[in-house]
């Protein structure tokens, strides 16, 4: 109704006006569309869709820095599929993305939780909770680094002290806890994240449903599974996208934290294509490193998108 | 309509305060709790988490007022606290290092990114929400599906493309890549702003004879404040934030961005150097943090709208 009012006040506009070729070009709906998408296609083609097909590309060449190079099928993937540091970065990447992204999904929804009650001062907690969010990465990542330190951590000094360990742990030169570390700073740094968009998830939920529950005679677990979590799902497979592909592709924590060592034990598929690519110089091979993150990131959308977004349906529940 | 309107533009605060009746829940049951039972149920474990997200900070800020010799001596003073507080590490992190350069360097390449995404979405996204040109629906989704393409894997074609467009080692390579991180999220952000505009507004304002383009400045863009601010903010945030393209797109010391500038230029074999790099850190995080303070509403908004939209 209001749309068929408005297209009519349109052509009704352009009884009046210049000349036809101006009025088509200010008033056609289709036109001005293109009118006003112009500025964002323009740096969404030339910055987004040319490089991604340039770097699918790029895999199936030679390119070095400063050479332009030459097809070689798909030569780059098959050295890949040889190479064992590769499989170690795929291994790591996929260990990094599971274990932070379960751990994150559980403690955030915990923590969003635990802000629902009716907290004093809640504001400033919840505003709180969003801190790690806000730094940029890299400064907390070296923060980490200072709190890790071989020597100087402050985390063994306590240990030491509560006499549970007799000698500093190793953090980031022993291979196991070098991986460890670096999933636990990328939890502690994607936790506030979780915990705040299900809260505002679990915000949406009536209230009038828990009290019915509670009537019914409802546990609190009971509460949780059946009426809570069957109305955040879609909501969590949303988040849980965003988180898995943002954990997956991650590359300045690892970067600032370790470099990819000891002996490339937290090498990631992104850390590893920029060693390669830009310290070493191997654009090609880079990019087919690049390239080999599309179809894992696919599966991963598809995986958190549709797992998620069936048990919704299951339930009969229009899927929004 | 107008009623749909006043709670979106009010939603901001619901989420950080539980304002809005729909909000605060908890308070209609929580007779059902006993003071011993929330203690150990919701107190404790959340001091625990508060505790460990928050550390960080802490030991980060205090470390840059330490002297050096409370540094690295954890046993002869207590390292939890320092009673002899300096600013050397400051000090020298702004008057003998090229660190307020790269403030400034991240600054204006953050400002400038923000401001061309948020033109290019706000025309973006009102002709997808309003204009409804053939194809709107599916320009939507490409945008969404935009959103999901990390920029780890677009460094190294984008790295040649920034060469071949003389850029390389120019506050442009920066200013002109990271709207493609940024449009997607800000498009999608206003659209759901923009719906919430009723649409007799602009069919008064179509009669009365004005055009597109004044209705969306006269009309649109000023109900959509708060939707402008939350994606200004978040925008600038997450350009304050970027590495990648920083760390591949700059090579000299002197164009550099902070979180870049302080990987590669702090980090030498000093065994003192701990004091300026928390320093560096510390005064890194601060401008996004103040920020934070005073659009706490936004911020969150924004976060949480992109994700529900």
């Amino acid at each position: 109704m209001a749309e068929a009012t408005l297209r009519i006040a349109e052509d009704g506009r352009q009884a009046y006006g210049l000349s036809p070729g101006l009025q088509r070009l200010s008033s056609n709906r289709n036109w001005l569309g293109a009118w006003f998408m112009l500025p964002a296609a323009a740096f969404l083609l030339l910055f987004l869709a040319y490089p991604l097909a340039l770097g699918i590309w790029l895999s199936f060449t030679d390119a070095r820095i400063g050479r332009a190079g030459q097809f070689i099928g798909t030569e780059n993937y098959e050295w890949l599929w040889d190479d064992a540091t590769f499989r170690l970065s795929v291994f790591n990447t996929i260990l990094y993305t599971v274990v932070a992204s379960v751990i994150k999904f559980a403690v955030g929804l915990y923590l969003a939780l635990l802000l629902n009650h009716n907290l004093p001062l809640k504001a400033i907690i919840r505003a709180v909770v969003l801190i790690p969010f806000i730094v940029p990465t890299v400064l907390s990542a070296i923060a980490f680094w200072w709190l890790y330190d071989a020597q100087f951590s402050i985390i063994s000094w306590s240990l030491r002290q509560l006499h549970l360990i007799s000698s500093n742990i190793d953090f980031l030169g022993d291979p196991w806890n070098a991986r460890w570390s670096v999933i636990f700073a990328n939890i502690w740094r994607g936790v506030p994240f979780v915990a705040i968009t299900l809260l505002a998830g679990l915000q949406t939920v009536p209230p009038s449903l828990y009290e019915a529950a509670t009537i019914d005679g409802a546990t609190r677990w009971q509460i949780f599974r059946h009426v809570t979590y069957p109305l955040l799902t879609p909501i969590i497979a949303v988040v849980m996208t965003f988180s898995v592909l943002f954990t997956f592709t991650d590359f300045q924590l690892i970067w600032t934290l370790t470099r990819g060592g000891p002996v490339n034990a937290t090498h990631l598929m992104a850390t590893l294509s920029y060693q390669r690519a830009i310290g070493g110089g191997y654009l090609g091979e880079g990019a087919a490193i690049a390239t080999a993150m599309i179809p894992f990131l696919l599966a991963a959308i598809l995986i958190s998108w549709f797992g998620l977004q069936r048990r919704t349906w299951q339930q009969g529940e229009s899927n929004d | 309509m107008t009623d749909t309107l006043v709670p979106k533009l009010a939603q901001p605060k619901a989420v950080l305060t539980g304002s809005s009746a729909a909000a605060d829940h908890s308070e209609g049951m929580s007779y059902l709790e006993t003071l011993p039972r929330r203690i150990v149920t919701v107190y404790l474990p959340l001091t625990v988490i508060l505790i460990v997200l928050l550390f960080p900070f802490y030991w980060m800020a205090l470390t840059a007022i330490k002297p050096d010799e409370q540094l690295l001596d954890l046993d002869t003073y207590s390292p939890f606290w320092t009673w002899t507080p300096t600013f050397k590490h400051i000090y020298k992190l702004l008057f003998e290092t090229n660190y307020p350069r790269w403030l400034w360097n991240t600054m204006m390449i953050a400002v400038a990114a923000t401001i061309l995404s948020i033109i290019a979405s706000v025309l973006a996204a009102y002709a997808i929400v309003r204009l409804r040109y053939r194809g709107a629906q599916f320009v939507g989704g490409a945008i969404f599906l935009a959103y999901l393409i990390p920029p780890s894997i677009l460094f190294i074609p984008l790295s040649t493309v920034v060469f071949q467009y003389g850029l390389f080692d120019t506050p442009f390579a920066l200013i002109l890549t990271y709207p493609t991180i940024l449009i997607p999220f800000s498009t999608w952000l206003l659209m759901g702003y923009f719906k919430t505009i009723p649409f007799e507004l602009e069919e008064c304002a179509l009669i009365d004879g004005a055009s597109r383009w004044q209705i969306l400045l006269k009309i649109v863009l000023p109900l959509a404040i708060p939707g402008l601010i939350s994606a200004f903010i978040f925008c600038f945030t997450l350009c304050w934030n970027e590495f990648i393209y920083a760390l591949t797109f700059i090579s000299s010391t002197q164009n550099k961005t902070v979180p870049v500038a302080i990987v590669n230029e702090f980090v030498d074999g000093d065994i003192y150097r701990w004091g300026s790099l928390m320093a560096g850190a510390l005064v890194g995080s601060l401008p996004l943090v103040v920020l934070y303070a005073f659009f706490v509403e936004h911020y969150v908004s924004a976060m949480t709208g992109a994700v529900k939209e």
